[in-house]
């Protein structure tokens, strides 16, 4: 197998990628946050300031972990805003998601 | 086959636990304010397996994490791994062999400033491309080991020893622009060895797309200089649990690239439904050889591997990780199964003030 068929192989899994991506967009998602957890609530639409500055900069890399101790949410954005580059706004906000 | 961002023959000292140890203290001293703040201890132990050509390997892994909020605007933070590692015996001998690897990824001070401006200095994580500072996690990669080209940088350590800025260039509601500019220092110190280099990293990310472009450069700045340059895309439409991220780098004796994709589906229950926790992934990469020099740890010949994997995201912060891979390169066409489970776990380093 050369490189020329890696390339075809990419170029059929973006054409497929991009199929699945529009039916599911055509579909109404059915997720609801059952349980106080950021990851339920990652599901979720946003409802929020700081549900959106979760997804658009936590969750581009990791899921978010199963709920944790609110003693450590601070430790958690202070990691957030140096590795997102966050402001203080964010930080804010995020806590207010982290604890309602 | 290893992880290619675990460096095992980096820091192979015991003394790393006494640092990890010197760490968790100074966070003990400096911790003091809000009831929120109290450091934590996260990361992940897995369990991996690894069928390579036929050889079946296995390596236990635990990556600890401590991160220290310190006042208003400092954060101290490390991570580690300690690695057990059994490799079948080589000539038609049976049983074995085992070798561990204890060390720090990195040990860093942050002092964020603004969100403009953010310095980091020590031993710190080299933001070339995307994949040593973002997915090298246990607890966030989706496969097992590490693209081909996730070294390729300056340092093939994956990390440098200096100073960092980094920050957010321009924020507006359409997009925004971060960088990184870092300096290492060359260092022969067994815990903290490092290439002296630079470089910097310029990322631009639209928002109502989920869509990030980023370019990366860095130069080595020792013996035989060198230059590298890397180009990331990443693409997250919203509103689905599709990702795909893609990585390019050059450096001056190869290249290569990778391009991954996964997906969860929400039709069947949401993500927490047990359909919605299968996400199935496609990796595929190529490295090329563009002279006879191997010294940046990609593959010797051109090798082109493709990635089939199927993860489970279980309750309780465990994931099951499976894929088969096909590689193909002049030195021999190769099966790679790997399987895995990773569990991610995240608490207080001590029990602090309720807030």
């Amino acid at each position: 197998m050369n490189s020329r068929h890696f390339l075809y192989v990419a170029l059929v899994l973006a054409v497929v990628s991009a199929l699945a991506l529009a039916a599911q967009q055509s579909s109404t998602p059915a997720t609801q946050p059952t349980k106080h957890s950021a990851a339920h609530k990652q599901a979720a639409q946003p409802q929020n300031e700081g549900e959106r500055i979760f997804q658009q900069n936590c969750a581009r890399c990791h899921n978010a972990p199963e709920g944790f101790s609110p003693r450590i949410s601070g430790a958690i954005l202070r990691h957030m805003r140096v590795r997102a580059s966050l402001s203080q706004h964010d930080e804010e906000q995020l806590l207010r998601f982290f604890n309602p | 086959m290893f992880r290619t961002d675990l460096h095992l023959t980096r820091r192979p000292s015991a003394h790393t636990i006494g640092l990890f140890l010197f760490v968790l203290a100074a966070m003990a001293i400096a911790h003091h304010g809000s009831a929120q703040n109290t450091p934590l201890i996260s990361g992940g132990v897995a369990f991996f397996s690894s069928t390579y050509a036929g050889s079946t390997s296995f390596y236990p892994i635990i990556e600890p994490l401590l991160a220290a909020p310190l006042g208003q605007h400092v954060l101290v933070e490390s991570r580690a791994a300690f690695l057990e590692f059994y490799s079948p015996k080589g000539g038609n001998q049976s049983g074995y062999d085992h070798s561990h690897f204890i060390g720090l990824t990195y040990l860093q001070g942050d002092y964020v400033a603004s969100r403009h401006f953010t310095i980091v200095a020590g031993d710190y994580l080299i933001p070339f491309n995307t994949y040593n500072d973002r997915l090298s996690p246990v607890w966030i990669g989706n496969f097992q080991d590490g693209p081909l080209i996730a070294n390729l940088n300056f340092s093939s350590s994956g990390s440098g020893l200096g100073g960092m800025l980094r920050g957010n260039a321009i924020q507006r509601s359409k997009y925004s622009i971060d960088y990184n500019y870092y300096y290492s220092t060359r260092s022969a110190n067994e815990q903290f060895s490092a290439s002296r280099g630079s470089g910097g990293r310029a990322c631009l990310y639209l928002p109502e797309q989920r869509l990030e472009v980023g370019f990366s450069y860095d130069r080595l700045l020792q013996r035989t200089h060198e230059n590298f340059y890397g180009a990331h895309v990443w693409w997250e439409p919203k509103d689905t649990a599709f990702r795909l991220r893609s990585e390019f780098a050059r450096g001056q004796h190869a290249q290569g690239y990778w391009v991954e994709a996964d997906y969860r589906t929400k039709a069947f229950g949401g993500l927490d439904s047990p359909i919605g926790r299968i996400e199935p992934l496609f990796r595929m990469q190529q490295t090329f050889r563009l002279d006879t020099i191997a010294s940046d740890g990609l593959p010797r010949v051109n090798t082109q591997r493709a990635d089939f994997g199927l993860d489970y995201n279980l309750p309780h912060n465990t994931r099951i990780l499976t894929s088969y891979a096909r590689q193909f390169s002049a030195s021999g066409n190769y099966n790679i199964w790997e399987t895995g489970i990773v569990y991610r776990f995240l608490f207080p380093a001590w029990k602090g003030k309720q807030p």
